[in-house]
Protein backbone atom coordinates (compact mmCIF):
# COMPACT_ATOMS: atom_id res chain seq x y z
CA UNK A 1 0.00 0.00 0.00
CA UNK A 2 1.71 3.76 -0.86
CA UNK A 3 1.58 6.45 1.15
CA UNK A 4 -0.90 9.45 0.29
CA UNK A 5 0.11 12.95 -0.73
CA UNK A 6 2.74 15.35 1.15
CA UNK A 7 -0.37 17.35 2.65
CA UNK A 8 -1.92 14.17 3.72
CA UNK A 9 1.77 13.67 5.35
CA UNK A 10 2.15 16.77 7.13
CA UNK A 11 -1.25 16.80 8.58
CA UNK A 12 -0.74 13.36 10.03
CA UNK A 13 2.26 14.55 11.45
CA UNK A 14 0.68 17.43 13.20
CA UNK A 15 -2.53 15.67 14.15
CA UNK A 16 -1.47 12.19 15.50
CA UNK A 17 0.22 12.54 18.41
CA UNK A 18 -2.49 15.05 19.85
CA UNK A 19 -4.78 12.09 19.02
CA UNK A 20 -2.56 9.70 21.14
CA UNK A 21 -2.51 12.25 23.80
CA UNK A 22 -6.34 12.50 23.74
CA UNK A 23 -6.62 8.54 24.13
CA UNK A 24 -4.56 8.93 27.10
CA UNK A 25 -6.30 11.60 28.93
CA UNK A 26 -9.34 9.53 28.01
CA UNK A 27 -7.59 6.53 29.88
CA UNK A 28 -6.33 7.72 33.07
CA UNK A 29 -9.14 10.09 33.76
CA UNK A 30 -11.45 7.05 33.19
CA UNK A 31 -13.07 7.21 36.65
CA UNK A 32 -13.27 11.21 36.73
CA UNK A 33 -14.77 11.85 33.43
CA UNK A 34 -16.56 9.80 30.83
CA UNK A 35 -14.50 7.64 29.01
CA UNK A 36 -12.44 4.43 30.30
CA UNK A 37 -10.46 2.13 28.89
CA UNK A 38 -12.75 0.92 26.38
CA UNK A 39 -12.88 4.39 25.02
CA UNK A 40 -9.32 5.06 24.97
CA UNK A 41 -8.19 2.42 23.52
CA UNK A 42 -9.73 2.45 20.60
CA UNK A 43 -9.42 6.22 20.52
CA UNK A 44 -5.06 5.09 20.41
CA UNK A 45 -5.75 2.74 17.89
CA UNK A 46 -7.07 5.15 15.78
CA UNK A 47 -4.42 7.31 15.49
CA UNK A 48 -2.46 4.68 15.12
CA UNK A 49 -4.34 3.62 11.80
CA UNK A 50 -4.39 7.28 10.85
CA UNK A 51 -0.66 7.24 10.57
CA UNK A 52 -0.45 3.91 8.65
CA UNK A 53 -3.36 4.94 6.49
CA UNK A 54 -1.28 8.49 5.78
CA UNK A 55 2.29 6.54 5.14
CA UNK A 56 1.64 3.39 3.59
CA UNK A 57 2.22 0.09 4.60
CA UNK A 58 6.08 0.73 3.75
CA UNK A 59 6.60 2.75 6.39
CA UNK A 60 5.53 -0.26 8.89
CA UNK A 61 8.35 -2.27 7.42
CA UNK A 62 5.95 -4.31 6.35
CA UNK A 63 8.66 -5.98 3.62
CA UNK A 64 7.45 -8.59 1.00
CA UNK A 65 9.82 -11.14 3.08
CA UNK A 66 8.00 -14.09 4.71
CA UNK A 67 10.12 -14.38 7.77
CA UNK A 68 9.71 -10.68 8.79
CA UNK A 69 6.12 -10.75 8.38
CA UNK A 70 5.24 -13.84 10.19
CA UNK A 71 7.68 -12.82 13.00
CA UNK A 72 5.91 -9.33 13.32
CA UNK A 73 2.66 -11.01 13.44
CA UNK A 74 3.83 -13.55 15.85
CA UNK A 75 5.09 -11.28 18.04
CA UNK A 76 1.49 -8.97 18.14
CA UNK A 77 -0.16 -12.31 18.77
CA UNK A 78 2.13 -12.99 21.53
CA UNK A 79 1.99 -9.36 23.11
CA UNK A 80 -1.77 -9.22 23.05
CA UNK A 81 -2.22 -12.82 25.28
CA UNK A 82 0.56 -11.54 27.47
CA UNK A 83 -1.29 -8.33 27.91
CA UNK A 84 -4.50 -10.01 28.33
CA UNK A 85 -3.15 -12.41 30.74
CA UNK A 86 -1.13 -9.92 32.68
CA UNK A 87 -4.51 -8.21 33.55
CA UNK A 88 -6.31 -11.11 34.10
CA UNK A 89 -3.89 -12.54 36.30
CA UNK A 90 -3.41 -8.90 38.30
CA UNK A 91 -7.51 -8.64 38.18
CA UNK A 92 -8.89 -11.91 39.56
CA UNK A 93 -7.30 -11.82 42.64
CA UNK A 94 -8.35 -8.65 43.24
CA UNK A 95 -12.28 -8.55 41.96
CA UNK A 96 -14.19 -8.39 44.97
CA UNK A 97 -11.79 -6.38 47.46
CA UNK A 98 -10.76 -3.28 46.21
CA UNK A 99 -7.40 -3.50 48.40
CA UNK A 100 -5.31 0.08 47.61
CA UNK A 101 -6.92 3.26 49.53
CA UNK A 102 -10.24 4.91 48.16
CA UNK A 103 -8.84 8.16 48.54
CA UNK A 104 -11.03 11.74 48.22
CA UNK A 105 -13.84 11.36 45.15
CA UNK A 106 -12.75 13.23 42.47
CA UNK A 107 -8.74 13.54 42.56
CA UNK A 108 -6.84 11.85 39.98
CA UNK A 109 -5.39 9.14 42.35
CA UNK A 110 -8.67 7.81 43.89
CA UNK A 111 -10.57 4.66 43.93
CA UNK A 112 -8.33 1.94 44.42
CA UNK A 113 -7.27 -0.64 41.32
CA UNK A 114 -9.71 0.98 39.39
CA UNK A 115 -7.94 3.07 37.49
CA UNK A 116 -5.31 0.10 36.62
CA UNK A 117 -7.91 -1.77 35.27
CA UNK A 118 -8.58 1.25 32.78
CA UNK A 119 -5.48 1.22 31.48
CA UNK A 120 -4.67 -2.77 31.39
CA UNK A 121 -7.80 -2.92 29.20
CA UNK A 122 -7.24 0.12 26.99
CA UNK A 123 -3.73 -1.34 26.17
CA UNK A 124 -5.57 -4.51 24.84
CA UNK A 125 -8.18 -3.31 23.46
CA UNK A 126 -5.63 -0.96 21.03
CA UNK A 127 -3.57 -3.54 20.68
CA UNK A 128 -6.33 -6.18 19.46
CA UNK A 129 -8.28 -3.35 17.14
CA UNK A 130 -4.43 -2.51 15.34
CA UNK A 131 -3.75 -5.59 14.84
CA UNK A 132 -7.38 -6.45 13.20
CA UNK A 133 -5.91 -3.89 11.16
CA UNK A 134 -2.69 -4.54 10.61
CA UNK A 135 -3.07 -8.41 9.55
CA UNK A 136 -5.76 -6.43 6.69
CA UNK A 137 -3.41 -4.57 4.88
CA UNK A 138 -0.42 -7.40 5.45
CA UNK A 139 -3.10 -9.60 3.77
CA UNK A 140 -3.95 -7.49 1.08
CA UNK A 141 -0.18 -6.97 0.69
CA UNK A 142 0.96 -10.12 0.16
CA UNK A 143 -1.79 -12.10 -1.52
CA UNK A 144 -1.23 -12.75 -5.14
CA UNK A 145 -4.23 -11.16 -7.52
CA UNK B 1 -37.46 13.58 24.32
CA UNK B 2 -39.63 10.68 23.03
CA UNK B 3 -40.66 12.58 19.60
CA UNK B 4 -36.85 13.51 19.04
CA UNK B 5 -35.27 10.48 19.39
CA UNK B 6 -38.39 8.89 17.19
CA UNK B 7 -37.62 11.38 14.42
CA UNK B 8 -33.93 10.37 14.54
CA UNK B 9 -34.14 6.96 14.48
CA UNK B 10 -36.89 7.49 12.02
CA UNK B 11 -33.73 8.74 9.90
CA UNK B 12 -31.79 5.75 10.94
CA UNK B 13 -34.45 3.31 9.40
CA UNK B 14 -34.34 5.38 6.09
CA UNK B 15 -30.71 5.10 5.71
CA UNK B 16 -31.12 1.54 6.55
CA UNK B 17 -33.34 0.82 3.75
CA UNK B 18 -31.01 2.65 1.40
CA UNK B 19 -27.89 0.81 2.47
CA UNK B 20 -29.92 -2.71 2.20
CA UNK B 21 -31.17 -1.38 -1.64
CA UNK B 22 -28.08 0.86 -2.79
CA UNK B 23 -26.51 -0.78 -6.10
CA UNK B 24 -23.31 0.32 -5.59
CA UNK B 25 -21.89 -1.63 -2.74
CA UNK B 26 -19.95 1.47 -1.46
CA UNK B 27 -22.70 3.86 -1.25
CA UNK B 28 -24.53 0.81 0.55
CA UNK B 29 -21.11 0.65 3.39
CA UNK B 30 -21.27 4.57 3.56
CA UNK B 31 -25.39 4.23 4.08
CA UNK B 32 -24.41 2.27 6.82
CA UNK B 33 -22.37 5.25 8.86
CA UNK B 34 -25.30 7.26 8.31
CA UNK B 35 -26.93 4.51 11.00
CA UNK B 36 -23.95 4.90 13.17
CA UNK B 37 -23.28 8.51 13.28
CA UNK B 38 -27.24 8.85 14.30
CA UNK B 39 -26.61 6.31 16.93
CA UNK B 40 -23.90 8.88 18.53
CA UNK B 41 -26.43 11.59 18.30
CA UNK B 42 -29.74 9.37 20.12
CA UNK B 43 -26.15 8.54 22.89
CA UNK B 44 -25.62 12.25 23.49
CA UNK B 45 -29.61 12.90 23.72
CA UNK B 46 -30.03 10.06 26.48
CA UNK B 47 -27.32 11.54 28.28
CA UNK B 48 -24.59 8.52 27.89
CA UNK B 49 -21.43 10.44 26.85
CA UNK B 50 -19.54 7.33 27.33
CA UNK B 51 -21.26 5.44 24.92
CA UNK B 52 -21.15 8.69 22.14
CA UNK B 53 -17.06 8.55 22.62
CA UNK B 54 -17.02 4.86 22.00
CA UNK B 55 -19.35 5.01 19.29
CA UNK B 56 -18.02 7.65 17.45
CA UNK B 57 -14.82 6.19 17.03
CA UNK B 58 -15.86 2.79 16.48
CA UNK B 59 -18.13 3.32 13.97
CA UNK B 60 -15.13 5.61 11.64
CA UNK B 61 -12.93 2.15 12.33
CA UNK B 62 -16.08 0.08 11.26
CA UNK B 63 -16.39 1.98 7.77
CA UNK B 64 -12.66 2.07 7.51
CA UNK B 65 -12.81 -1.84 7.61
CA UNK B 66 -15.46 -2.47 5.45
CA UNK B 67 -14.74 0.08 2.84
CA UNK B 68 -11.21 -1.07 2.52
CA UNK B 69 -13.13 -4.50 2.18
CA UNK B 70 -15.57 -3.19 -0.67
CA UNK B 71 -12.37 -1.52 -2.95
CA UNK B 72 -10.37 -4.54 -3.58
CA UNK B 73 -13.41 -6.33 -5.04
CA UNK B 74 -15.74 -5.19 -8.15
CA UNK B 75 -18.14 -2.96 -6.07
CA UNK B 76 -21.01 -3.77 -8.25
CA UNK B 77 -23.76 -5.86 -6.87
CA UNK B 78 -24.62 -8.43 -9.30
CA UNK B 79 -28.37 -8.44 -10.34
CA UNK B 80 -30.77 -11.61 -10.96
CA UNK B 81 -33.97 -12.13 -11.36
CA UNK B 82 -36.07 -13.53 -8.32
CA UNK B 83 -37.31 -17.03 -8.21
CA UNK B 84 -38.48 -19.76 -6.72
CA UNK B 85 -35.73 -20.00 -4.08
CA UNK B 86 -35.91 -16.32 -3.35
CA UNK B 87 -39.83 -16.49 -2.89
CA UNK B 88 -39.19 -18.83 -0.45
CA UNK B 89 -37.31 -16.94 1.88
CA UNK B 90 -38.73 -13.78 1.63
CA UNK B 91 -42.66 -15.41 2.61
CA UNK B 92 -39.91 -17.14 5.46
CA UNK B 93 -38.89 -13.51 6.09
CA UNK B 94 -42.44 -12.08 6.82
CA UNK B 95 -43.53 -15.04 8.55
CA UNK B 96 -40.65 -14.63 11.28
CA UNK B 97 -41.56 -10.74 11.35
CA UNK B 98 -45.19 -11.32 12.18
CA UNK B 99 -43.93 -13.94 15.06
CA UNK B 100 -41.71 -11.31 16.41
CA UNK B 101 -43.96 -8.32 15.88
CA UNK B 102 -46.58 -10.40 17.92
CA UNK B 103 -44.08 -11.17 20.81
CA UNK B 104 -43.05 -7.69 20.86
CA UNK B 105 -46.47 -6.51 21.40
CA UNK B 106 -47.23 -8.75 24.24
CA UNK B 107 -43.89 -7.93 25.68
CA UNK B 108 -44.25 -3.75 25.40
CA UNK B 109 -46.42 -4.19 27.84
CA UNK B 110 -44.47 -4.76 30.62
CA UNK B 111 -42.06 -2.23 29.53
CA UNK B 112 -41.87 1.06 32.01
CA UNK B 113 -43.00 4.11 29.74
CA UNK B 114 -39.63 6.22 28.18
CA UNK B 115 -38.13 8.34 30.85
CA UNK B 116 -39.99 6.64 33.97
CA UNK B 117 -37.15 4.04 34.40
CA UNK B 118 -37.72 1.84 37.77
CA UNK B 119 -35.16 -1.00 37.75
CA UNK B 120 -34.84 -1.72 41.17
CA UNK B 121 -30.81 -2.71 40.48
CA UNK B 122 -30.26 0.64 39.42
CA UNK B 123 -31.09 1.70 42.56
CA UNK B 124 -28.61 0.04 45.01
CA UNK B 125 -25.81 1.00 42.46
CA UNK B 126 -26.48 4.56 42.11
CA UNK B 127 -26.76 5.18 45.81
CA UNK B 128 -23.06 5.70 47.51
CA UNK B 129 -21.64 4.09 44.83
CA UNK B 130 -19.21 6.62 44.78
CA UNK B 131 -18.07 5.80 48.49
CA UNK B 132 -18.12 2.15 47.77
CA UNK B 133 -15.88 2.44 44.83
CA UNK B 134 -14.11 5.54 44.97
CA UNK B 135 -14.65 6.53 41.19
CA UNK B 136 -16.81 9.55 40.26
CA UNK B 137 -18.04 8.30 37.15
CA UNK B 138 -20.48 5.33 37.93
CA UNK B 139 -20.25 3.81 34.91
CA UNK B 140 -16.45 2.94 35.47
CA UNK B 141 -17.38 1.76 38.61
CA UNK B 142 -20.37 -0.56 37.25
CA UNK B 143 -18.12 -2.06 34.80
CA UNK B 144 -14.91 -2.80 36.74
CA UNK B 145 -15.94 -3.58 39.88
CA UNK B 146 -19.40 -4.37 40.31
CA UNK B 147 -19.35 -5.94 37.14
CA UNK B 148 -15.72 -7.40 37.17
CA UNK B 149 -16.52 -11.01 35.97
CA UNK B 150 -17.96 -9.02 32.51
CA UNK B 151 -15.61 -7.31 31.52
CA UNK B 152 -13.35 -9.94 31.97
CA UNK B 153 -15.69 -12.12 29.69
CA UNK B 154 -15.69 -9.54 27.17
CA UNK B 155 -12.19 -8.91 27.12
CA UNK B 156 -12.05 -12.53 26.42
CA UNK B 157 -14.45 -12.80 23.75
CA UNK B 158 -12.21 -9.65 22.29
CA UNK B 159 -8.96 -11.45 22.30
CA UNK B 160 -10.89 -14.62 20.88
CA UNK B 161 -12.28 -12.60 17.92
CA UNK B 162 -8.41 -11.28 17.34
CA UNK B 163 -7.03 -14.82 17.38
CA UNK B 164 -10.10 -15.43 14.45
CA UNK B 165 -8.87 -12.98 12.74
CA UNK B 166 -5.57 -13.93 12.29
CA UNK B 167 -6.19 -17.34 11.62
CA UNK B 168 -8.17 -16.62 8.82
CA UNK B 169 -5.91 -14.53 7.06
CA UNK B 170 -2.88 -16.37 7.25
CA UNK B 171 -1.58 -17.05 4.24
CA UNK B 172 1.53 -19.42 5.03
CA UNK B 173 1.32 -22.89 6.52
CA UNK B 174 -2.07 -23.84 4.25
CA UNK B 175 -0.79 -26.89 1.88
CA UNK C 1 -43.44 4.59 23.82
CA UNK C 2 -42.99 5.67 19.77
CA UNK C 3 -39.48 5.32 20.64
CA UNK C 4 -39.04 1.71 21.44
CA UNK C 5 -41.80 1.20 18.25
CA UNK C 6 -39.35 2.71 15.81
CA UNK C 7 -36.38 0.56 17.19
CA UNK C 8 -37.98 -2.48 17.00
CA UNK C 9 -38.69 -1.31 13.49
CA UNK C 10 -34.99 -0.52 13.07
CA UNK C 11 -33.90 -4.13 14.36
CA UNK C 12 -36.97 -5.58 11.74
CA UNK C 13 -35.52 -3.40 8.89
CA UNK C 14 -32.14 -5.52 9.57
CA UNK C 15 -33.86 -9.05 9.51
CA UNK C 16 -35.34 -8.48 6.36
CA UNK C 17 -32.03 -7.48 5.03
CA UNK C 18 -30.08 -10.67 6.75
CA UNK C 19 -33.14 -12.72 4.98
CA UNK C 20 -33.80 -11.42 1.73
CA UNK C 21 -30.24 -10.19 0.36
CA UNK C 22 -27.85 -12.69 -1.90
CA UNK C 23 -24.87 -10.21 -1.08
CA UNK C 24 -21.91 -10.92 1.88
CA UNK C 25 -21.47 -7.43 2.22
CA UNK C 26 -24.99 -6.91 2.45
CA UNK C 27 -25.32 -8.93 5.17
CA UNK C 28 -22.84 -7.96 7.18
CA UNK C 29 -24.38 -4.19 7.05
CA UNK C 30 -27.63 -5.36 7.88
CA UNK C 31 -26.03 -7.36 10.78
CA UNK C 32 -24.45 -4.53 12.25
CA UNK C 33 -27.82 -2.46 11.74
CA UNK C 34 -29.52 -5.27 13.65
CA UNK C 35 -26.61 -4.45 16.44
CA UNK C 36 -27.64 -0.60 16.68
CA UNK C 37 -30.99 -0.84 17.24
CA UNK C 38 -29.91 -3.11 20.22
CA UNK C 39 -27.83 -1.09 22.31
CA UNK C 40 -30.24 1.80 21.32
CA UNK C 41 -32.84 -0.41 23.04
CA UNK C 42 -30.80 -1.14 25.98
CA UNK C 43 -29.96 3.06 26.50
CA UNK C 44 -33.85 3.74 26.33
CA UNK C 45 -34.50 1.44 28.99
CA UNK C 46 -31.79 3.53 31.13
CA UNK C 47 -32.89 7.21 30.52
CA UNK C 48 -35.11 8.66 33.17
CA UNK C 49 -36.76 12.30 32.95
CA UNK C 50 -34.39 15.06 34.32
CA UNK C 51 -31.73 13.04 35.02
CA UNK C 52 -28.13 14.11 34.88
CA UNK C 53 -25.53 11.77 32.81
CA UNK C 54 -24.05 9.31 35.73
CA UNK C 55 -20.79 11.39 37.01
CA UNK C 56 -20.80 12.15 40.65
CA UNK C 57 -19.92 15.92 41.30
CA UNK C 58 -18.59 15.78 44.92
CA UNK C 59 -19.05 19.44 45.11
CA UNK C 60 -22.79 19.39 44.01
CA UNK C 61 -24.62 16.34 44.92
CA UNK C 62 -27.40 15.81 42.15
CA UNK C 63 -30.09 13.31 43.15
CA UNK C 64 -31.48 12.01 39.95
CA UNK C 65 -29.01 10.34 37.36
CA UNK C 66 -29.65 8.28 34.40
CA UNK C 67 -29.51 4.44 35.08
CA UNK C 68 -25.63 3.46 34.59
CA UNK C 69 -26.00 -0.47 34.47
CA UNK C 70 -27.37 -0.52 30.53
CA UNK C 71 -24.79 2.16 29.89
CA UNK C 72 -22.02 0.18 31.30
CA UNK C 73 -23.10 -3.28 29.28
CA UNK C 74 -23.73 -1.32 26.28
CA UNK C 75 -20.01 -0.01 26.45
CA UNK C 76 -18.16 -3.25 26.19
CA UNK C 77 -20.94 -4.54 23.72
CA UNK C 78 -20.22 -2.15 21.25
CA UNK C 79 -16.08 -3.19 21.26
CA UNK C 80 -17.00 -6.70 20.80
CA UNK C 81 -19.03 -5.88 18.10
CA UNK C 82 -16.34 -4.01 15.96
CA UNK C 83 -13.97 -7.19 16.69
CA UNK C 84 -16.72 -9.15 15.43
CA UNK C 85 -17.86 -7.05 12.48
CA UNK C 86 -13.91 -7.30 11.38
CA UNK C 87 -13.91 -10.86 11.78
CA UNK C 88 -16.66 -11.57 9.86
CA UNK C 89 -15.03 -9.19 6.87
CA UNK C 90 -12.07 -11.12 6.95
CA UNK C 91 -14.42 -14.22 6.04
CA UNK C 92 -16.02 -12.42 3.30
CA UNK C 93 -12.55 -11.09 2.08
CA UNK C 94 -11.59 -14.58 2.03
CA UNK C 95 -14.40 -16.05 0.08
CA UNK C 96 -13.81 -13.25 -2.37
CA UNK C 97 -10.08 -14.41 -3.34
CA UNK C 98 -11.39 -16.95 -3.62
CA UNK C 99 -14.51 -17.75 -5.58
CA UNK C 100 -14.36 -14.13 -7.11
CA UNK C 101 -18.07 -13.16 -6.23
CA UNK C 102 -20.21 -11.89 -3.14
CA UNK C 103 -22.86 -14.03 -4.17
CA UNK C 104 -23.95 -16.40 -1.69
CA UNK C 105 -26.30 -18.24 -4.10
CA UNK C 106 -23.22 -18.56 -7.03
CA UNK C 107 -20.49 -19.69 -4.09
CA UNK C 108 -23.20 -22.74 -3.06
CA UNK C 109 -23.35 -23.70 -6.90
CA UNK C 110 -19.51 -23.48 -7.36
CA UNK C 111 -18.65 -25.87 -4.55
CA UNK C 112 -21.67 -28.58 -3.91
Amino acid sequence: MKGMTIIVKKTTQLIAGMIFMYGIYIIVHGHLTPGGGFAGGVIVAGSFILVTLAYGGDFLKLVKEESGTTIIESLATIMVILIATAGFLFGTRVFFNNFLPKGVVGQLVSAGVLPLYNIFVGTEVAASIFIIFLSLIIFKEESPK
Amino acid sequence: MDLAISVIVGFMILGALYAIHAKDLLSSVIACGIVGYSLVICFLLLKAPDLAIVQIVVDTITLIIMVAVVLDSSREESYSKPDTQGYITAITGLLIIVILLYFFAVSIQTLDVLGKSSLRMAEYYIEGAAQKTGSANLVTGVVFDFRGYDTMGEAVVLVTAVLGVLTILRLKGKK
Amino acid sequence: MIAYIMCFILFLVGLYGVITRRNLVKIAVSLSIMEISTFLFFALIGYVDGGVAPIVDPADPVKVYVDPLPQALVLTAIVIGLATTAMLMAIIIRLYRKYKTFDIREIKNLRG
